[in-house]
């Protein structure tokens, strides 16, 4: 059976656009909110990047760690997070499901626990924000072992031969930060000089689905739809912030701009 | 079991993924950093074994920060608590006023070497951040500091030097508002500029290379203090307890380098956490309070946390010290039990503070005035044979609104 993660990169290809990929933060506003978020944009995504939030972010801007501090002040907890995607998986329009998030609290709930609760509430893949390659090597080994992904991420700092290095230890899909930024960071690049990095990973292995994210907008995204697949993240946190400031719902406000990302591409 | 080894710097006693005893440090970064973080590696691994660069750390340490630093006998305190004799190292001596200034020299000389032309560093006590914008002023760099907001209110001073010096003090308004978040903001900052720009981790602390070479900096206490020792006492005495007050742990390990490998019953190394107010919760104490095993900023350390790895609020006095986390290397010497870990309570700070400069002409901050409440704990039951020497590591002008506030006076 070809895998959830895999299936769709090659369901997005067949139509001729990239891959959608949304990152929200469990538990924002509420564990409701954010599970009717969900729900909602999944008609319009590919991908649900689903971050477990940190107290101590140290590479995310500021709309991503606003959103981390309210679902935190609102009480969430991880195994909140597990049943957040459970309930996300169960329903009609589920998409497959990539956690994010940093390495301590996966630490503190052991990691063999972690990919075991994992497995069984439905996530696809992991990103760990602060285990990079080789490190993260005995980690991504158990990952693949219950048929998680593990997604390696690389950056315009990453030299050629570490790029060949941490592509041959790769899942079913990398992940390319567009610039040295945090998350939500303005372009700084010209989507061309982005693109031709891109290109360079692509060349090393061009079976390997690869992302691009950072700094990705309704601006910006349809420059960049020949990648295999394009994350959107601080964009929609920033419209929940938004949302809650001129109490509107964000379910639907976010649902609308994922639909306009969406159009842009397709 | 873990082991220390003899003849090799505690700082490169770790593996190869930068552990030291296995567990404690590392280097949990994002891919970013990466490059950055391998660069100032073998940069530093290149220049300490420099003869040229030696040469110009030890002139900057002679002539600009001023070596030595005072070794002196605090005889009316000794006299007064009648038991061990009491002696400290001044480090507060220090062009600037405390031991930060070691490591900001040597990270404005490696950002030099390595042609970068800005400088940025967290604070916490704000001595971090103005001896890294004084060091940036002599080399000709720009500095940014990233500073807790609670922290620019309650260190005021030390922020108006920074800003005299010229240096762009950066606010940090999330969380608790202290150390924690700027060093979390700093790392950010960092992640964004880190092809024209050099970090400066302020403590023993973050990501392996940060460790060492601030343990590197540092070392010069204890290599100035052997000395003075040998021409004191003539030889080492058998019974010496050597206190330091410890935060992110940068004074102690500095403090205690030279020393590691002498027996303990001879040097027995005490490092003094801050406790908090008396009937609070909040501390900053992960070594002496039994704290778990965790990973912050870019390295796993004993951390105050809750159990789902979200890190703990911490409460102290003393900005310096009001740390969640702690070095690697304090972690590797709790867990040989080469060292012995306690706090002090911010009263028991406050105490020590009014009974040192009642009895001598010294004016250690709050962060050494916790390592004195531990002094003047143990000193009346151990004899006079005993040489207790205390690191002032640091000055308390930048404390003068705290101390006026809590004590009613001006230092």
């Amino acid at each position: 059976m070809i895998n959830p993660i895999n299936f769709a990169f090659k369901n997005a290809k067949e139509k001729k656009r990239p891959a959608l990929l949304t990152y929200t933060v469990a538990g924002d506003n509420t564990k409701k909110k954010s599970l009717e978020i969900l729900k909602s944009i999944s008609k319009d995504v590919d991908i649900c990047e689903i971050g477990f939030p940190h107290n101590t972010p140290i590479a995310d801007g500021g709309q991503i760690q606003t959103s981390a501090y309210r679902a935190l002040k609102n009480g969430l907890k991880i195994s909140d997070v597990f049943q957040i995607v459970k309930n996300f998986k169960k329903s009609k329009n589920s998409k497959p499901v990539i956690l994010m998030g940093y390495y301590n609290m996966i630490y503190q709930y052991g990691e063999n626990n972690f990919i075991k609760k994992c497995k069984s509430s439905g996530v696809n893949g992991l990103i760990v924000v602060d285990l990079p390659w080789p490190e993260n090597k005995g980690f991504a080994k158990k990952c693949k072992s219950k048929a998680i992904s593990f997604v390696q991420l690389l950056s315009p700092t990453t030299s050629k031969e570490r790029l060949k290095n941490i592509i041959k230890d790769s899942h079913d899909m990398i992940y390319y930060i567009s610039m040295l930024s945090t998350t939500g960071g303005r372009l700084k690049v010209s989507p061309k000089q982005i693109l031709n990095n891109y290109n360079r990973i692509k060349k090393i292995d061009p079976k390997k689905n690869c992302v691009i994210g950072f700094g990705i907008t309704e601006k910006t995204i349809s420059k960049l739809r020949s990648a295999d697949g394009l994350v959107v993240g601080s964009a929609i946190c920033k419209e929940i912030t938004r949302s809650l400031n001129n109490r509107q719902n964000p379910v639907t406000n976010v649902s609308k701009v994922v639909a306009k990302l969406r159009n842009k591409i397709s | 079991m873990m082991k220390l080894k003899k003849k090799i710097p505690l700082i490169d006693q770790h593996d190869k993924f930068g552990f030291w005893g296995g567990k404690f440090g590392g280097s949990y970064i994002p891919e970013t950093l990466k490059k950055p973080v391998d660069d100032l590696t073998k940069e530093f691994s290149k220049l300490r074994k420099n003869k040229n660069f030696i040469k110009k750390r030890d002139f900057y340490f002679n002539n600009y920060i001023g070596a030595p630093t005072r070794f002196i006998k605090l005889k009316n305190l000794s006299t007064h608590l009648s038991g061990a004799q009491i002696w400290a190292k001044v480090v507060s001596d220090a062009n600037g006023g405390a031991h930060k200034i070691y490591n900001a020299t040597v990270h404005a000389l490696l950002c030099r070497s390595m042609g970068k032309k800005y400088i940025v560093g967290d604070t916490g006590a704000g001595y971090a951040g103005k001896m890294l914008s004084m060091a940036a002023k002599k080399f000709g760099l720009k500095c940014k500091i990233f500073m807790g907001a609670k922290d620019i209110k309650r260190q005021k001073p030390n922020c108006d030097a920074m800003i005299k010096n010229g240096a762009e003090i950066v606010p940090v308004k999330t969380g608790s508002q202290t150390l924690v978040d700027a060093v979390s903001e700093c790392m950010r900052y960092w992640v964004s500029n880190c092809d024209t720009t050099h970090m400066c981790v302020g403590s023993t602390v973050g990501p392996n290379i940060f460790v060492k070479i601030c343990g590197w900096s540092t070392a010069q206490i204890s290599r100035e203090l052997k000395k003075q020792i040998k021409i004191q006492f003539k030889k080492i005495p058998k019974k010496i307890k050597l206190i330091n007050c410890v935060g992110g742990g940068s004074s102690a390990y500095g403090f205690w380098s030279e020393f590691i490998d002498f027996p303990k019953s001879q040097i027995e190394l005490i490092g003094v956490e801050a406790g908090g107010p008396k009937n609070s919760k909040l501390h900053a104490a992960p070594l002496s309070r039994g704290a778990k095993l965790g990973v912050l900023h870019g390295a796993a350390s004993y951390v105050c946390q809750n159990n789902e790895g979200q890190i703990n609020e911490t409460e102290s006095i003393s900005a310096g010290l009001d740390y969640p986390g702690v070095s690697p290397i304090h972690c590797f010497l709790k867990d040989t039990k080469r060292a012995r870990y306690t706090y002090a309570t911010d009263e028991d700070a406050l105490n020590a503070y009014k009974l040192v400069t009642k009895f001598e002409k010294l004016n250690p901050s709050l962060e050494p005035s916790h390592a004195f409440a531990e002094a003047i704990r143990i000193a009346p039951r151990l004899n006079k044979d005993t040489v207790i020497i205390v690191n002032s590591c640091g000055d308390a002008k930048k404390d003068r609104d705290i101390l006026k506030k809590r004590l009613g006076r001006i230092t």
